[in-house]
């Protein structure tokens, strides 16, 4: 009994501390609430709902943004984009300059920067990070380069299957300050493909010392050395403190010796909620500051109550595929012209589709050099629609129509719903789609890029960087399963396109590549740009969304 | 008897064999793969075949499962494709918090069952009676996870009087020991940290508990019922004993028995509901472990947790055996 | 944890007890008597009812988009009431009225669904070690106590995440495998209970032969707490399947009116507009509780021990 009655108030204590403690802790924010310097201020710290854990901070191993976004406020690339802009701007390069061929490029560097480890950043710290790249070993490693795959194509000794022809040649550190990139081929990818964030800059003496390239793969999975996981050391605004994997927290702290304008806050941590609707809970509850890619159906809500929902500039694109292969029909132009006069896009972006959203009339968003404003359109039309199927002499086409599922994305925040509508406007057109629904993961893109079972699908993407060619380049460059669409024409006139080196020429050759697929080709069907949003409190300012989602913390304050 | 279950417990391993064998390849002759989450949006159908090359998953199921059963005698269960993290340090860090809020919803459910379910007895008929049964009933017919939602919608986000999710606030910055997050709060005296674990507790105890705390009160009403129409009890009562003291001494103790086993019947169930409410309060327990490994395909993760499961299986089927063992002598002979 | 399980399975046990010794018609007369059993079945024939007639009294037709509710469909938008229109739009534009009447049949058929074949399954695997008996019986009843000891909404989310392609079948057949177990042992319990009962023992002796007794005799007879286990576990079936559906591993068909679906897939327009998660809600609830209450007065009707 006596136990029981100890047991009991020990019990009550607890209770009365967490009143306590909640009153210190409302009496705190409320502290806080009522200090209000304005904008700009220095110090603080903010929260920000990130929606899943990041792979690993080494930039050159990393390709989904949950891991780019702390990698950005860590590291710096040579080429940088202008803030809320996917223009090139000044990095760690104050200048580049391509050779007359392009297959040659001259960075001018930037002086007095360090890296977190107290290194000096210079031409050979640069050159030491594409050798790296470059030299890289192990399949393990080498598959896990996506970005660097995409852009170099090859290594100095491929060990994967999927490794091509090296772009990289060398680098030589000319001086102190002139680093020079020599290429084997040029590409239209350059120069804005140095800005990728995966080709960061790291420290080469914090890469040697833990171990940097030492990615293990034992059984089915890989670990990551110490660079990767607790030592990045990169030249950014914010340093990493730790990475509290049981609270799921990032914690970056202010780098001191930053060289461009110091960050404003004190520190920035990154909490992550998978759940999307949790996160919204967290903002409106003010335990987070902000968070990325707000449900485009809360924006009402989140901006009634007094936050910020900030739009990037689209810079994606969401398609209705069509594959030819399994269905002969859908090998006419015809049909697949009717299939778009079908679809009441303006409606779909309108009615489902997030505030800002566009009808896409090509396969790039407007800011795109090579977007062309005079294609060939495709409004809503359900009798021409009807006509074109006559004329084609087809009736009663029967389409599986493959949408995936346990996915969202920006350019599809939720695919079963965009899919449903899009069905129901081919209904009214004579097309019966039937909806064939897979798992992203779990078989839908294997299906529908590997094996090509669909006659429909959605697909979508988002841009890297602004070229037309990270675009039209990458869904129409090649024969792929995906669409089942074999011209040789359309493939040798990206190709041809891609290799011209100046730069007002490459845009007028995409434009007209752009032309011909939306008239002549149509192997798939545009459907929409879709901004995807930032949202944060009224006390978060100085936070500027970028269409590459490539926001940098520096300038943000909370006041 | 010892004999009897040391002999069982070998002829558990090959059940174990083709238990571990079945989740393998079940797993794996599923459509999609790790491979295509691992890398991305971005990666076209040959990176993800390479990656898979390197990965083995080209190989035939069998040397993958051989291999497989390699790692797992030498103790390397693999880390998650996900995070990059041990699985085992994952499943140490979720099990905890599965285990806290189970713990948690059970007292819960306890602590108010048990007086309401005696309560609704001694005034059986009456209006308390009747509206706690039917309160019972009505708790049972609720979803766990629209009980959770409306929880959360009212108390986190209209009145915000608790936190909408998670197990601490970010602004604390705990030490782990247990990673029980109360428990670490007291042993490092830690005092803001245990309060603030408690504080995130509260809404998805009451979410998880509701329909143990039904049950509960069922069964303490009905077995205080029957207690009271027992023999000794109406003696007591013809004996002119106190009521208070009847039934502290008798009733209760004697209707605990069945109201017990009923408590101990409830963690398979809190297990099941545990899923639903981590999903709703974003709760890092098993559930989202396990919810997060099927959506991206995490095979380490997916096994190891299977295996766990796989292991339970088994020693609940050796426990049943043990026990039809004891109940009939004839079982350990054969 | 060998006790809980002797717990679960004597709480089976005891309904399978009550097999062949009650008269329909007296469990019925004392069931009539209780206001409980009388709610229970009014919700339960109500629910019926509409799943029937749905179709044909549904305003509109609740798979078609209309122009009225696409006019103002926003993602963060849904128009509410409008003449023509009771409740307003759903998320797609179609009318939610019309859509919740007829969650009612398809909400019906999943819960039916998932308890007949459970009910089947479980039958077969209990009849056969209910008529055999010996080692065919001790080891189908291992089988089912294993499946017993197993959470059964971890096994419904384990057999529909792994079938990898969400679908109402998948839904239906995950629900229905973790009822097997519990008619299983039921009906075994309810037949060994007879088997040396007068009539069978009767029956045997007369020569009867094998087949014809466990048709004609004991079969029929163990139908009863069949019958309530049923109606407890339509219930059951029903809230698992829409907890499937709210972890997104139900039918992801958004065309489908099922009130678990329709509550899944509104999970995102709660701020918008609550109805839309709230009303099939308070569907399923009803709906669970009605059944709920109809299988608990009867079981307790049943029940010898509450024969006076």
């Amino acid at each position: 009994m006596l136990q029981f009655r100890t047991a009991r108030r020990r019990w009550l204590a607890a209770i009365g501390l967490t009143g306590v403690v909640a009153l210190a802790l409302s009496a705190c924010a409320q502290s806080e609430r009522t200090d209000d310097s304005g904008a700009g201020k220095v110090g603080g710290t903010m929260v920000f709902g990130a929606a899943g854990e990041p792979k690993n901070f080494d930039p050159i191993f990393n390709d989904d943004g949950e891991s780019f976004r702390p990698i950005r406020q860590m590291f710096d690339t040579l080429i940088t984009y202008k803030r809320g802009t996917a223009d090139l701007a000044p990095g760690l390069a104050e200048k580049w300059t391509p050779s007359e061929d392009g297959k040659s490029w001259t960075f001018d560097l930037r002086k007095n920067v360090k890296f977190h480890d107290g290194t000096p950043f210079n031409a050979e710290a640069v050159c030491f990070n594409f050798d790296r790249w470059f030299n890289m070993k192990g399949a393990a490693a080498q598959s896990q380069m996506i970005y660097y795959g995409d852009v170099f194509e090859g290594f100095a000794k491929n060990e994967g299957d999927a490794a091509g022809e090296p772009v990289y040649k060398s680098c030589e550190a000319k001086d102190e300050h002139t680093a020079v990139l020599n290429l084997t081929k040029y590409k239209g990818a350059f120069p804005a493909a140095f800005g990728l964030t995966a080709l960061s800059i790291s420290s080469p003496d914090a890469l040697k010392k833990y171990d940097a390239d030492n990615v293990v793969q034992s059984g089915d999975s890989f670990t990551y050395p110490a660079y990767a996981t607790e030592h990045p050391s990169g030249t950014g605004a914010f340093k990493l403190e730790k990475f509290d994997k049981a609270n799921k927290t990032i914690t970056l702290v202010r780098n001191e010796d930053y060289w461009g304008e110091k960050a404003k806050l004190d520190k920035l941590i990154f909490k992550i909620i998978p759940d999307e609707n949790a996160r919204k809970q967290e903002l409106k509850a003010g335990t987070i500051d902000g968070y990325d890619f707000p449900s485009p159906a809360d924006y009402n809500s989140l901006k009634s109550d007094g936050f910020n929902v900030t739009p990037r500039p689209a810079f994606n694109i969401l398609y209705l595929g069509i594959n030819g292969a399994n269905n002969p029909a859908l090998k006419d132009l015809r049909v697949r012209q009717a299939i778009a006069y079908a679809i009441n896009r303006d409606q779909l972006v309108k009615t489902k589709l997030p505030l800002g959203a566009e009808v896409a009339t090509q396969f790039m968003p407007k800011t795109v050099a090579g977007y062309a404003d005079d294609v060939q359109q495709y409004p809503h039309d359900v009798a021409k629609a009807k006509d074109l199927l006559a004329q084609a002499g087809v009736s009663n086409l029967s389409l599986k129509f493959y949408v995936p599922t346990e996915v969202s994305r920006p350019y599809m925040p939720n695919p079963s719903e965009i899919a449903a509508v899009i069905a129901d406007d081919l209904k009214a057109a004579g097309i019966n789609a039937e909806i064939v629904s897979r798992p992203w993961n779990g078989g839908y893109k294997d299906d529908v890029q590997k094996l090509g079972k669909q006659d429909l699908h959605l697909l979508g993407w988002t841009g890297d960087y602004n070229d037309a060619g990270n675009f039209i380049g990458t869904f129409f460059g090649r024969e792929k399963k995906e669409f089942g669409f074999a011209d040789q024409g359309m493939f040798d006139a990206i190709a041809a396109a891609d290799a011209v080196v100046d730069q007002g020429k490459h845009a007028d050759a995409y434009k007209q590549v752009s032309r011909d697929i939306m008239a002549k080709y149509l192997p798939a069907i545009p459907v929409s740009h879709s901004p995807p949003a930032i949202v944060v409190s009224s006390k978060i300012t100085g936070l500027v969304p970028s269409p590459l989602t490539d926001e940098r913390f520096d300038t943000v304050s909370k006041g | 008897m010892l004999r009897f279950i040391v002999r069982r417990l070998l002829q558990a391993i090959p059940t174990l064999l083709i238990l571990s064998l079945l989740v393998f390849i079940w797993l794996r002759s599923l459509p999609g793969g790790p491979s295509g989450a691992l890398l991305g949006d971005k990666a076209t159908p040959e990176k993800i075949e390479a990656l898979n090359k390197v990965l083995g998953l080209d190989q035939p199921i069998f040397i993958q499962y051989f291999r497989f059963l390699g790692r797992i005698l030498s103790g390397d269960f693999g880390s998650s494709l996900i995070s990059g993290e041990p699985v085992v340090a994952e499943i140490g860090r979720a099990l905890p918090a599965t285990i806290e809020l189970s713990l948690a919803a059970l007292l819960f459910a306890v602590v108010l069952g048990i007086p309401l379910g005696y309560l609704a007895a001694s005034n059986r008929g009456r209006f308390l009676d009747n509206s706690t049964v039917i309160g019972t009933l009505v708790g049972v017919a609720v979803p766990v996870f629209f009980l959770g939602i409306l929880l959360k919608q009212l108390f986190a986000q209209d009145l915000a009087l608790f936190p909408p999710s998670g197990r601490q606030d970010v602004t604390i910055d705990p030490t782990h020991v247990t990673n029980f997050a109360v428990l670490d709060g007291l042993l490092t005296q830690e005092w803001d940290a245990a309060a603030d674990a408690l504080w995130h507790l509260v809404l998805p105890a009451i979410a998880l508990g509701t329909i143990p705390l039904a049950v509960i009160v069922r069964i303490t009403r009905a077995s205080v019922l029957d207690v009271l129409n027992e023999d000794f009890v109406r003696t007591a009562n013809a004996k002119g004993l106190q009521a208070t003291l009847i039934r502290r001494r008798h009733v209760l103790r004697n209707a605990m028995l069945p109201v017990s086993t009923t408590i101990g019947l409830q963690t398979g169930l809190l297990l099941g509901g545990a899923v639903l409410t981590e999903r709703v309060f974003v709760w890092g327990g098993l559930g989202s472990l396990l919810a997060q490994g099927i959506e991206r395909r995490d095979y380490p993760r997916l096994q190891a947790l299977l295996l766990l499961a796989a292991v339970v299986y088994v020693l609940v089927n050796l426990l049943v055996d043990i026990s039809y063992a004891i109940i009939d002598p004839r079982v350990r002979a054969s | 944890m060998t006790s809980l399980l002797k717990r679960k399975r004597a709480r089976v046990d005891a309904l399978a007890e009550s097999a062949g010794t009650s008269l329909a018609a007296d469990a019925l007369r004392r069931m009539a008597r209780s206001p409980v059993a009388l709610l229970g079945a009014f919700l339960v024939l109500a629910f019926l009812v509409l799943a029937v007639i749905a179709p044909f009294i549904a305003p509109k037709d609740p798979y078609q988009r209309y122009p009225e509710l696409l006019e103002n469909l926003r993602p963060d938008f849904i128009p509410g009431a409008q003449p023509g229109f009771l409740l307003g739009g759903d998320e797609l534009g179609r009318d939610f009225f019309s859509r919740l009447l007829v969650g009612a049949q398809q909400s019906l058929v999943v819960g039916v669904g998932a308890t007949l074949i459970g009910l089947v399954l479980g039958m077969l695997i209990g009849g056969l070690a209910g008529a055999f008996g010996g080692w065919v019986d001790s080891w189908l009843m291992r089988f089912t106590d294993i499946m017993l000891s197993i959470p059964s909404l971890l096994l419904a989310i384990s057999i529909a995440a792994l079938a990898s392609r969400g679908s109402q079948t998948t839904v239906i057949i995950a629900v229905a495998v973790t009822t097997v177990p519990i008619f299983a042992r039921l009906l075994r319990g309810a037949m060994l209970a007879q088997r040396h009962s007068d009539h069978v023992l009767a029956a045997t002796a007369l020569g009867v032969r094998r087949r014809t007794v466990v048709f004609r005799h004991m079969l029929p007879n163990s139908l009863g707490p069949v019958i309530v286990q049923a109606t407890l576990t339509l219930a059951t079936a029903i809230i698992e399947a829409a907890s499937l559906s709210f972890l997104g591993l139900g039918d992801p068909d958004p065309s489908r009116a099922e009130w678990g679906l329709m509550l899944g897939n509104s999970q995102r327009y709660i701020d918008v507009k609550p109805e839309l998660a709230f009303y099939p809600a308070i569907a399923i609830i009803i709906v669970a509780l009605g059944f709920t209450l109809l299988g608990e007065s009867l079981r307790e009707a049943l029940d010898p021990k509450n024969r006076r």
